[in-house]
């Protein structure tokens, strides 16, 4: 038996006793979500053993090196570990942006004290991190951020203000992109800030969503004092580790795009449900075809994330066609849910209450909320120019 | 399943992509067309790809074949697909040739296979009839006679129908729709059996064929009477996957020559590829190509290991090639303004293949049609 095979012997044994049977079931709705963070509830007992076992292996960041909270773990042995997990249908231990954008960021450029003081907390699920890059003048343009951090002594002073920051008013902390200079070449005066949101002069103000969730909030600074050793990599130099945050968003948002579409119901037999059956197939002939295009479409995608991890995995790194994945991801998960609403009709139309079953509310709210994925992690148009730009090579 | 290419396999595309950019510059096509020449293929070129292997590269090893996977003859129809190569390859191989390697006779096999393998003789399939394709409607009408049939019917489509040495012909033996279907293995010579050339816009080689009581001995069967289309199924499943393949081919060179004009050519004192309106829709089409890549990449190998899904994929990756190759080359002929109408440069060749192989073995609503049905709905 060789070393990897043993191991998986080893990760499915441990995860048969570890996982509470409760934690094997399908997820229902967001109180199924477990983010963790100080105001952090679990909705159930269940919830809290799990994250703890998985936090004692490290196996809530997999492929973090020990030291930090995570599992040791090379590439071969955390997609084993995926794969097990998977099998066994276990719920995620913990669904956290600490772990997902910031962690890469600050194993790449964070100071070793930044290190050992955040990374076992995010691992832990103890602190919940929100992102603070966008501002009410500065969305696809990002690099023009104009919240301040002046430096007065051993801290910066923090004045201004970022939207649309998801969860902001459940965070514990908040990583951000400031101007530290004002006189560079706007990429060139940013930097990259950790900052404790109990700091006095944060203010938090949450935001309604066409889907009717609050998912996210105005967050105003004034006055903030952040220690200095807070900043990440070098003075002025925060667009750089920006950047790889965002690619870490990206490849994530594609991949939770990827993950719900094979929860839902396939829109072959929702559609056999409403409209019904006329022979062999639906009876309405143009649904259907729009079905077997958007199939099609779901299934060229799900084969190019593997091409594409293939490709990593035999040493000749991501291809170009990774720059398709958040664009084409979102795309099609908006024209999902779109047919979907044509599917179920008038039922598609309730918002709440009586004459409308748990599943129609639960399509028409995914709806609404899919109109977003394809403007949060940079838009589509922005994912276009970069296509353009950096695999295609076109003139700017 | 592996989507990484091993050794061998770089080694035939590369192969493959040598040969056919030395030996087949599109102005072969060209040339071929405008002097009308009555093969409509180049001889030379053909022998080349035997002598490499191209030829029988499906084909068992036991009658003279490479004995390799669909995978590979893949790479090579996708860059015979770069240069919109006029061969015999496709149909031989995989239409008229994959009939008799699926179903023929120990003899049949024996007879042909070796020959196809050395680009000796050409095999092609007669099986579409109306104005679309269709694959069970089939008019045409086989009734037997003495020791053999008696086959009567027209024939449309008929890849290289003009140079076969023999046509695979698909004729009703009974009434029904799949049902009642056989193979009937026809020699160029055969009695009754007129073929007749067709220009098609894109200098592809098609024929028309009209059978008129041409007589067919008991052993010309293919397969078994009546259950043609059980084989007709596999063989076009192959057809189609590497068809798909070889689309994927053309879409992409159109692609890159168009990518490459975008930033050489000047209006307004700048490359037109700086305007953002041809630079997302660029983008646009470079997605659209990587998940045909896919697709067609994932139904090349179902189909080599034989798995369950090969029609389903089959049907996905005819469905999307079909859309995108024609979708690319009418905007690659809009993305070169005036000199993209005209016939000097090659951009008009691909929109005119990808027409024709939009609607060879099925266009995109069919195959859809197809995928879901096999999707049950
Ligand atoms: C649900 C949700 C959650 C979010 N969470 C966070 C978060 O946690 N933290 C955070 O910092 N931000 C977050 N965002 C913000 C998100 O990153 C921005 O909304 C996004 O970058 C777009 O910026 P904008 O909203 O200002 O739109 P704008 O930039 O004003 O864009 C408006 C339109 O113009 C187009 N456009 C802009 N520039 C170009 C260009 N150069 N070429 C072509 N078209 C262009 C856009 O594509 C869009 O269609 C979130 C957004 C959403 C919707």
């Amino acid at each position: 038996m060789t070393e990897i095979m043993r191991f998986r012997e080893e990760v499915r044994e441990w995860l048969q006793a570890a996982c509470p049977v409760s934690m094997r079931a399908p997820m229902v709705d967001e109180r199924d979500d477990v983010w963790g963070g100080r105001r952090g509830a679990f909705a159930s007992p269940d919830q809290r053993v799990w994250l703890e076992r998985m936090a004692e292996r490290g196996w809530t960041a997999p492929t973090w090196p020990t030291q930090y909270g995570g599992g040791g773990l090379d590439a071969a042995r955390a997609a084993v570990l995926e794969e097990e997990l998977k099998r066994l249908g276990c719920r995620p231990a913990l669904k956290s942006l600490g772990v997902w954008m910031l962690g890469p960021a600050l194993l790449a450029f964070g100071s070793e004290e930044q290190k050992r003081e955040h990374l076992p907390k995010m691992a832990r699920g103890e602190i919940r991190w929100c992102q603070g890059y966008s501002e009410p003048g500065a969305g696809s343009d990002l690099a023009n951020v104009q919240t301040r951090a002046v430096l007065d002594g051993d801290e910066y002073v923090v004045d201004g203000q970022k939207v649309w920051t998801s969860h902001a008013h459940v965070a514990d902390w908040i990583f951000c992109l400031v101007r530290t200079d004002p006189s560079a070449k706007k990429h060139e005066g940013i930097s990259f800030l950790l900052i404790d949101m109990t700091s006095s002069g944060v203010r938090v103000k949450p935001i309604k969503l066409i889907s009717g969730a609050s998912p996210f909030c105005e967050t105003f600074f004034e006055g903030v004092r952040v220690p200095a050793k807070n900043l990440v990599g070098r003075p002025n130099g925060g667009w750089t580790v920006a950047k790889a945050v965002l690619e870490h968003e990206r490849a994530l948002i594609s991949r939770m795009r990827d993950a719900r579409a094979s929860e839902d119901e396939p829109l072959g037999s929702m559609a056999a449900r409403y409209v019904g059956r006329e022979g062999s197939g639906i009876a309405d002939p143009v649904l259907r075809d729009r079905i077997a295009q958007a199939d099609i479409d779901a299934l060229a995608l799900k084969l190019t994330l593997r091409r594409s991890a293939e490709s990593v995995e035999a040493g000749r790194g991501p291809g170009p066609e990774t720059s398709t994945f958040k664009l084409c991801a979102t795309e099609l998960s908006k024209r999902r849910l779109e047919i979907a609403v044509a599917i179920k009709g008038f039922q598609a139309l309730g918002w709440s209450g009586d004459g409308y079953a748990a599943d129609e509310i639960a399509t028409t709210r995914a709806w609404l909320r899919s109109r977003a994925s394809s403007i949060e992690g940079g838009s589509s148009e922005i994912q276009l120019n970069i296509i353009a730009k950096r695999v295609l090579g076109l003139p700017d | 399943m592996s989507f990484v290419l091993t050794e061998d396999q770089e080694s035939i595309r590369r192969s493959a992509k040598k040969l056919v950019e030395e030996r087949a510059p599109i102005a072969q096509l060209r040339a071929l067309r405008d002097t009308n020449d009555p093969l409509g293929y180049s001889r030379d070129l053909w022998k080349q790809m035997a002598e490499l292997g191209f030829a029988g590269m499906t084909l068992p090893e036991t009658y003279g074949g490479a004995g390799l996977g669909l995978t590979e003859l893949g790479l090579v129809l996708e860059e015979c697909g770069r240069r919109l190569v006029a061969g015999p390859l496709f149909a031989s191989l995989l239409l008229g040739g994959g009939a008799i390697d699926l179903a023929g006779s120990e003899s049949q096999k024996e007879h042909w296979l070796p020959r196809i393998a050395r680009g000796e003789a050409i095999v092609a399939l007669a099986h579409e009839e109306g104005r679309r394709h269709s694959l069970y409607e089939v008019a045409a009408h086989a009734a037997p006679v003495g020791d053999g049939w008696a086959i009567s019917g027209e024939k449309t489509m008929v890849v290289d129908g003009h140079v076969a040495d023999a046509i695979v012909v698909v004729a009703r033996t009974s009434s029904g729709g799949r049902d009642g279907l056989t193979l009937f293995l026809v020699p160029r010579d055969a009695h009754g059996l007129d073929v007749q050339r067709r220009a098609t816009i894109d200098s592809r080689n098609i024929a028309f064929v009209r059978l008129g009581g041409v007589h067919a001995a008991s052993d010309s069967v293919v397969g078994i009477v009546g259950r043609g289309a059980d084989v007709l199924d596999r063989v076009l499943d192959r057809a189609t996957i590497g068809l798909s393949a070889e689309m994927l081919g053309g879409m992409q060179e159109a692609f890159e020559q168009t990518i490459a004009y975008l930033k050489v050519r000047n209006q307004f004192g700048v490359p037109i590829g700086s305007f953002q309106a041809l630079k997302h829709r660029a983008a646009q089409l470079f997605c659209e190509i990587e998940l045909v890549r896919s697709l067609v990449a994932a139904a090349l190998r179902a189909a080599d290991a034989g798995s369950d899904d090969v029609a389903l994929l089959a049907s996905a990756a005819k469905a999307r090639a079909s859309d995108v190759f024609v979708h690319v080359a009418n905007e690659a002929v809009q993305m070169h303004g005036g000199i993209g109408v005209t016939d000097e440069l090659d951009i008009g060749l691909f929109l005119k293949r990808a027409r024709v192989t939009e609607m060879m073995l099925g266009a995109a609503a069919h195959h859809r049609d197809r995928f879901a049905r096999l999707s049950g709905y």
